[in-house]
């Protein structure tokens, strides 16, 4: 039977229940039925707080060896589950755990992975980002394996439904210990977090506009003009002109504070997904095609070096 | 150590990105060209595991000829010598279509590591790496910030989400993709530069690597994606624009 299986990734519910929003959005368009999967225990793991119109089947696939994620370990179960059920589509949350395995995966079956899709429309045609952000794609599967998504982080709406019950399967696959190639260790946090930037209030954050590393003053001055946080997006980062863990963006921290200032931060998809859900935010940027603008309630296309400084002003007066 | 790297050249950051009339492709007439941002961090870590353990680096990138002058900048800061795949319908390929190029010029090299960026800046597909570690039969790990040489093969240091990070040990050989921010990119000496023309470039024809087997994804057609918001854009000059919009924050939005 042809199906629609939507994957749950264990500790990432809430991406679960957007995931589960688009298997229903192709549902709709392809007359499918949904079927859940999870690595792990059903008690414990997994489909522990799934809400709305709940799949009438869940799939839990449990093996010893799948309790720490390997590339080598999933890429095998998720082969052999899918030669057994034969699905139209499989969906996974865009993670970095999906990113790792399912392209490998796909390939297995002589397809690839439509990465990271924010939209499905009839056809169905499958909507994801290039250029940063700056254009979308519409994509038409036409091979005759099974077709491969993930789904952006955001991009589909948790729409909550009267509930049901979920029979669950239990699926053992044959994993050898030897054919997994890679160990790894138990997760660690990086240097100590000593900034909390979830629980600001106003943040500025400062992109590769900013230039040099001793520009960063003039958005200092802003910040302290309206008594917010300083953040980046990563590449600010990654240059050691702002510790990590001022990095907003699914590398970083997800941030929603009243007030969010952009400053030279083009807004590709990475930061987006860590910052569009502030309740204000402006954008400041020389290019009128930036996709931050895409989701900015105010903006000024301008140069920041002139716009900060009168904005930094501006706000001193407004503060009297 | 023999270490192949991967790069792409991919339009530079803030080329002006144009639709072009088959609403398929962007216009590429007035576009300049770079290297993938992830890619450099790729040839950074690979030039500096040579440093630490000896070694090759060898850059692997496909395209067509205007490829070369990104050959030449990874040849300028260290790379040892350059395999070019010649291929002009690149766009025309998927994922898979690219990794089998790929996969098939790094074969007879027998590398210990292949190396790529995460992702390119361009089509953001994030997969090229992983797929050529299938196509090779390798072990593959992404998002990695630093790698280390071990006794039994290497040990990296693989980003998570929400600021959390995992140590993983493979055996070689091995492909990882590299997360940016690992190192710090060096540039391009004189003598760098002097040194990358008279280092060989092997220039292999896609045509020779295998036939193109049809794609199973087929691109519809690319858009300027719609706003998720109606932004109001305020007008005027610099100071003009910072005292309209502190308006706005005070009295519209409430949040000053």
């Amino acid at each position: 039977m042809s199906r629609i299986l939507v994957v749950e990734e264990a500790r990432k519910e809430r991406f679960f229940q957007e995931t589960l929003a688009a298997g229903r959005k192709l549902a709709e368009i392809t007359k499918l039925p949904i079927e859940a999967v999870g690595v792990g225990d059903p008690n414990k793991d997994i489909f522990l707080h799934v809400k709305g119109d709940v799949p009438s089947s869940g799939h839990a696939v449990i093996h010893p060896l799948l309790e720490n994620y390997t590339s080598d370990g999933f890429v095998s179960a998720f082969e052999q589950l899918i030669r057994k059920l034969e699905p139209a589509f499989v969906i996974f949350p865009h993670t970095y755990q999906t990113r790792d395995f399912v392209p490998r995966l796909a390939a297995r079956f002589g397809e690839v992975l439509i990465g990271d899709v924010v939209g499905i429309e009839d056809g169905p045609l499958f909507v994801r980002q290039l250029f940063q952000g700056r254009i979308n794609a519409s994509y038409r599967h036409v091979g005759t394996g099974p077709c491969f998504l993930s789904t952006q982080s955001g991009a589909f709406r948790d729409e909550s439904h009267s509930g049901g019950d979920m029979n669950i399967y239990h699926f053992s696959p044959e994993l050898q210990a030897e054919s997994i190639r890679t160990k790894p260790s138990a997760p660690f946090r990086g240097s100590a977090q000593t900034v909390d930037l979830g629980s600001a209030q106003m943040i500025v954050s400062v992109g590769r506009g900013i230039r040099e590393a001793e520009n960063l003053p003039l958005i200092e001055n802003l910040a302290a003009a309206l008594g917010a946080e300083i953040a980046a997006s990563r590449p600010i980062c990654d240059n050691g002109w702002l510790p990590m863990e001022r990095q907003v963006g699914s590398s970083g921290q997800s941030v929603a504070p009243k007030l969010y200032v952009a400053v030279g931060i083009s807004g590709a998809i990475q930061h987006l997904v860590g910052m569009k859900a502030s309740q204000c935010i402006v954008a400041i940027n020389k290019d009128a095609d930036a996709p931050i603008f895409e989701v900015a309630d105010y903006g000024i296309v301008g140069d920041l070096f002139e716009v900060v400084p009168a904005l930094t002003e501006a706000v001193k007066a407004a503060k009297g | 150590m023999k270490i192949i790297v991967a790069i792409k050249q991919v339009p530079e950051r803030d080329a002006p990105v144009r639709i072009a009339a088959d609403h398929k492709s962007i216009n590429e007439a007035d576009l300049q060209w770079a290297m993938n941002e992830p890619d450099a961090y790729a040839l950074e870590e690979a030039l500096q595991l040579k440093e630490k353990n000896g070694g090759e680096v060898v850059v692997l990138s496909a395209g067509p000829e205007r490829v070369g002058s990104t050959i030449r900048e990874a040849l300028a800061k260290g790379a040892d010598r350059a395999i070019h795949v010649v291929a002009d319908d690149l766009a025309s390929r998927d994922a898979l279509g690219v990794a089998k190029l790929l996969a098939e010029a790094i074969k007879p090299e027998s590398p210990d590591i292949v190396l790529f960026g995460l992702q390119s800046e361009d089509l953001g597909l994030g997969q090229t790496g992983v797929i050529v570690a299938e196509l090779l039969g390798l072990p593959n790990s992404t998002l990695i910030l630093q790698v280390e040489k071990t006794d039994a093969g290497i040990k990296v240091k693989r980003e998570l989400e929400e600021g959390w990070f995992q140590s993983i040990e493979l055996p070689l050989p091995a492909v990882l993709t590299i997360q940016s921010g690992g190192n710090k990119l060096r540039y391009a000496t004189l003598m760098g530069i002097k040194r990358a023309k008279t280092k060989e470039v092997r220039a292999l024809n896609a045509a020779d690597l295998g036939p193109a087997a049809a794609p199973v994804l087929t691109l519809e057609n690319i858009a300027l994606p719609s706003k998720q918001k109606s932004t109001q854009i305020l007008p005027g000059n610099a100071k003009e624009a910072a005292a309209a919009l502190v308006e706005k924050l005070k009295f519209e939005a409430r949040v000053l």
